[in-house]
This record gives structure tokens, C-alpha cells and sequence, in this order.
């Protein structure tokens, strides 16, 4: 049975992307509106990319590609992306 | 520029020439997960075809299990670049399922619980080269393998085999599903190693 | 801060840890120094350009341009199967990182800290115990670490070696216990929890990290008993 990581996972590959840590960055779901910071996020590790997921609606917040020629990154279910500052960041 | 890791080849990666280019052998069965498996009874299962006109083409289980069941045995190739070789499938052939639908669109949006989706030509569904499957190796298919049913379009990458298959909407143009969005190719064909976009 | 790009670093040592894992001290030139709890990614590549990549937390914390990694074989797995028995001092390997600024304990806070651990899941909970002596810092700090069988215990001398008026060390044995241990082999349970953990307060910042399935018992019994989920971390390493 495959078990789903956490958004603890996601700051290696956001890093060629983002500037900002992801993983204190605050998510707000497109879904189910919830709140949270992206670590909590249930990351599913499917070989053909990382598939994260609302913890609390389950439904798709993003997903990251890693093709032949670069990361594809799709940001479908965030409705809103707060990046904390270094002193707020716990 | 990277460096090479000294006595590292990875996981069972040696080169086989009956097989599309890139592809290794493997005798298990990976598992693909990109959520969490949708457990769906047959009692409540349903298969829908949906065309330009609205109508709703709807199968439940026993109505599936009525139709004729074919023996199905093909190999099968993953985008994550692991093959199997002579896989026994059973499972009713798209063309029994398509027999009465009325449509002049050409492709096809595949849909299933869960909500995955991905894109397919009508043209590489029809003529024997696809089935809703729901036996593999003569035991029912299993929920992590798309149980009760997928579909199985084994001449493209293994992605276009939607698991947990609930619907097929005809399109009147090529839109892409949850990979495909993503970054891999909307058509996906091993022979040609299409991949990515 | 975050720090992008693949980095190079040599092997310089390694220790067996456990029957099935090792820990493995890396130079690094030009590392920033890192956080306790922070990880890397691992990229390994076959001749023929093939690459796998896998995440590793940090045993070690603070500036310096040596770190520390400790890595638990599983049967079967690419990776770590390769990190246990294969790689040498000399040899060469790529990592992206200090990676993630969430799951980590900073000297300067000053709550309370539980750490629960299974398995290789200790890794980032050491590096914070660690942090936290090297700091005399005045927080209190209690570590539940969960292994299948005393012989399975990363760091173990070292954290026995540890335990003060600051620090509580506490086992939890899944299968074997040691001889003359006064209960029989268990899962961490609602049960243990009660008994040697400290209780929910806003003054505690709980960190737990290992295979998911323990990650989410543990962070369930936790919720139950009262503590706040806001101040309940966790890291899952995947697995069952
Ligand atoms: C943030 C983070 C930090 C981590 N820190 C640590 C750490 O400090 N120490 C540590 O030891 N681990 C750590 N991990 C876990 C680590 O990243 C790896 O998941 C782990 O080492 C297993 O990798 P692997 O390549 O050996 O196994 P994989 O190849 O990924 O396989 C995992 C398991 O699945 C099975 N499997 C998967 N695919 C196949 C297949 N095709 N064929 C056969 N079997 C298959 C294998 O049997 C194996 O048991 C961490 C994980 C995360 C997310
Ligand atoms: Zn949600």
C-alpha cells in the first residue's frame, strides 16, 4: 500500500522554482477554503510527479513535473499563497 | 553538469531490445498513486458515455458483466519507464460499448472516480485496442490497479489506462487531462518515447 | 533562507549505526549551516545519465562545512540499499539543500519540546537534541524514540549519553525488548503517551517524524489527549 509523504517533501523541488521556503508558505485551498501552512499538505509521490493535496478536502492543490527539460509546476487548486518572512516563519 | 555516483545503476535498468525505447522489465506490478485509492462497490459502480448531444450512454455492473467478455493478453508500458511483457486481462471491448453511441466529435476525455482525467482520440479506442478491464490474471482487479474496472488501451503509455474508470465525454477537440496539463504528451505513444511536451 | 542548485560533497566517514543503518559524515564546500531539522535531497545518477532522488534529514546543525547524515536500509529500495553498503570514504555525492525551514527547532525558543521518533525518523529529533545541548539552552526537552529492537536504535550511546535535568529519554521496543524491561513489546499507544510525555500546554512544541503510518497513530493520540494541532509538528518518511 503506498503511503503519501507531506509538504515537508516539497521544499527540494520547489527550490529550483521558488525563492521563498515552501514548506512555512501559507496555502489556502481553492476547495474547501482552509488555510494552512504547506507542510501539512499530503504529498503523493506518484513516479510520474508529486501530486500535493488540501489535508483537509483532499482535493489537488498542485502538482510538480520534473520532465527532460525542466519542473512543470501547476498551482490549480491554490486560491492564495502567503510567503512568511523569516522571523514569522514558526 | 552532474557527477556520475560510483557503482550506482539503479533499479533493474538493464536494456531489452523487445521492448520501446527506454523501457525496462519488471515482473511486479508498481504501483502508480498520485492520491488516495477510491474504494467503489459494484453495487453502486457505473460506466457513463456522454456525447455532444447530452445524451448518457449508462452501464451498471450486471449490465457490464451481460455484455461479451473478452480475453485480453498484451504488454503493457509505463511513462516511468518499467514494461511488462504478456499481462492476461479480462475485460469488454470498447467497440461493444461504443455500438450504439452517436457521435461526430473525435476525441475523448477519460473520467474517473477520484477524479482523475485523461485525454484520448476516439480513433485508438475503437477497432480492438481497448476494454473496461476488471480481471487481471484471472482474479479480479484489485482497488490499487483501478479495481473494480479501468480502462486498458495498452498501445499507448500505461497514464492513458485510466484506473477506477467512471466515464468517457466525447470532445470536439483535443483537451488535455491531469498529466497531460502537466507537462506529458497529449498523445503518448512508447514506440516514439512521447513523453513529454 | 533558501539555497537552490545541486551541491557537491566527499564522504569523509562512516559508522554503522544498526544492523540495517549507518550514519555517514559528508564535507561540504561552501555549506551555509543549517537549522536542526532541516533535510537535503540526495541525487544519485547511473552511467547511462538515470537519476534517483530521495530525501535525507540532517543529524547534524549549526555552521561548519561538515554535515552529517544516518540512513536505514529498506529491502528492496534503490536508494538506500546503495547509501548502506555501497558509498565509501572519497566517494562523491550531490545534494540540494538545507531544505525546509518548518519542521525545525532554533535555539533561541525557549517553550518546551517533545520529540517522538520512530526508526530513521530520530535522524531530524537528534539533530535538535543536539542543537539543544550545544546551546544550554533552558527549554525542557523529552524524546519518545519508538525501534523495532534495542539493536535497532540510531545514536543510541550518544543520546543515552545525553540525558540530563533537560533532556528525559524515553524507549518504546515494537517487537524485542531488552532483558529484565518491565513491559512486553508494543506500539507507541494512547496508553505510553499519557505516561511519558509531557502534557498539552501552550508552553510545548511537539515534533514528530518517521514511517507515515506511525507519524499519523502518534498525531492522532496526541489530538485526542488535548494538545493543540498548531503546535503539533510532524515529517513523514512515506513506507507503510
Ligand atoms: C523529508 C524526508 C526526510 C527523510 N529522512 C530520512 C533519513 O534521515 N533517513 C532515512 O533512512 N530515510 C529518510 N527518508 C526516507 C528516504 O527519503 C527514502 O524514502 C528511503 O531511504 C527509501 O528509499 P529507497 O530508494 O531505498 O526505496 P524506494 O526505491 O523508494 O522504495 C521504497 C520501498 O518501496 C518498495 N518499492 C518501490 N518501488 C518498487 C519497485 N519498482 N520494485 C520493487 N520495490 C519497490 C521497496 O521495496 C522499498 O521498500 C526521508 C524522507 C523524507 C520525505
Ligand atoms: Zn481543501
Amino acid at each position: 500500500m503506498p503511503a503519501n509523504l507531506d509538504g515537508n517533501v516539497l521544499a527540494g523541488p520547489l527550490s529550483e522554482v521558488f525563492q521563498f521556503d515552501s514548506t512555512t508558505a501559507l496555502v489556502e485551498c481553492m476547495h474547501c477554503g482552509d488555510v494552512k501552512v504547506f507542510a501539512v499538505a499530503q504529498v503523493w509521490e506518484d513516479p510520474m510527479g508529486l501530486v500535493a493535496r488540501c489535508s483537509t478536502c483532499a482535493e489537488v492543490l498542485m502538482t510538480v513535473v520534473e520532465t527532460a527539460t525542466g519542473t512543470v509546476i501547476e498551482l490549480r487548486g491554490i486560491a492564495s499563497l502567503r510567503v512568511q518572512s523569516e522571523a514569522v516563519a514558526d | 553538469m552532474s557527477i556520475f555516483t560510483r557503482g550506482f545503476s539503479g533499479r533493474g535498468r538493464d536494456n531489452n531490445p523487445a521492448l520501446p525505447p527506454g523501457q525496462y522489465l519488471t515482473e511486479d506490478f508498481p504501483v502508480l498513486s498520485a492520491g488516495p485509492t477510491p474504494r467503489i462497490d459494484t453495487d453502486v459502480w457505473e460506466f457513463t458515455i456522454t456525447t455532444e448531444s447530452g445524451t448518457v450512454h449508462r452501464w451498471n455492473w450486471e449490465q457490464l458483466m451481460a455484455l461479451p467478455i473478452e480475453d485480453i493478453h498484451t504488454d503493457i508500458h509505463c511513462v516511468t519507464r518499467w514494461s511488462k511483457l504478456a499481462t492476461g486481462w479480462r475485460g469488454v471491448s470498447l467497440d461493444t460499448l461504443f455500438a450504439d453511441v452517436d457521435t461526430s466529435y473525435e476525441y475523448v476525455m477519460e473520467h474517473s472516480y477520484g477524479g482523475y482525467t485523461t485525454n484520448v482520440p476516439l480513433a485508438d479506442l475503437l477497432d480492438g485496442q481497448a476494454w473496461i478491464a476488471f480481471e487481471f490474471e484471472g482474479e479480479p482487479l484489485d482497488p490499487e490497479h483501478g479495481g473494480p474496472a479501468r480502462l486498458l488501451l495498452p498501445h499507448l503509455y500505461f497514464w492513458k489506462s485510466a484506473k477506477w474508470i467512471r466515464g468517457l465525454t466525447m470532445m470536439a477537440e483535443d483537451q488535455p487531462g491531469f498529466w497531460e496539463q502537466n507537462g506529458y504528451h497529449m498523445y503518448g505513444d512508447p514506440f516514439k518515447e512521447e513523453r513529454y511536451w | 533562507m533558501v539555497t537552490s542548485g545541486w551541491k557537491v560533497g566527499t564522504v569523509t566517514a562512516t559508522r554503522t549505526q544498526t544492523p540495517t543503518g549507518r550514519s555517514i559524515d559528508l564535507a561540504v564546500p561552501g555549506w551555509p549551516g543549517n537549522v536542526a531539522g532541516q533535510h537535503v535531497d540526495v541525487r544519485l545518477t547511473a552511467p547511462d545519465g538515470y537519476r534517483a532522488v530521495r530525501s535525507y534529514s540532517l543529524a547534524s546543525s549549526g555552521p561548519g562545512e561538515s554535515i552529517q547524515l544516518a540512513v536505514d536500509r529498506l529491502p528492496e529500495g534503490e536508494v538506500s540499499p546503495y547509501l548502506v553498503d555501497d558509498l565509501r570514504p572519497g566517494d562523491q555525492l550531490e545534494f540540494r539543500g538545507p531544505l525546509g525551514g518548518w519542521f525545525v527547532w532554533r535555539p533561541e525558543q525557549v517553550e518546551n519540546v517533545q520529540l517522538i521518533g520512530g526508526g530513521s525518523g530520530v535522524v531530524p529529533l537528534v539533530a535538535m537534541v543536539r542543537s539543544h545541548a550545544a546551546g544550554g539552552s533552558a527549554a525542557k526537552f523529552r524524546l519518545l524514540y519508538s525501534v523495532r529492537a534495542p539493536e535497532d536504535a540510531f545514536f543510541a550511546d550518544e543520546l543515552a549519553a545525553l540525558a540530563n535535568d533537560t533532556f528525559e529519554l524515553t524507549w518504546a521496543y515494537t517487537r524485542t525488548v531488552p532483558a529484565g524491561w518491565p513491559t512486553p513489546p508494543g506500539r507507541v499507544n494512547r496508553e505510553l503517551v499519557e505516561r511519558v510525555t509531557f502534557a498539552p500546554s501552550p508552553n510545548l512544541m511537539t515534533f514528530i517524524c518517521g514511517p507515515t503510518g506511525f507519524v499519523e497513530a502518534v498525531s492522532n493520540i496526541l489530538v485526542d489527549t488535548g494538545h493543540d494541532p498548531a503546535r503539533v509538528k510532524t515529517e513523514r518518511f512515506g513506507g507503510a
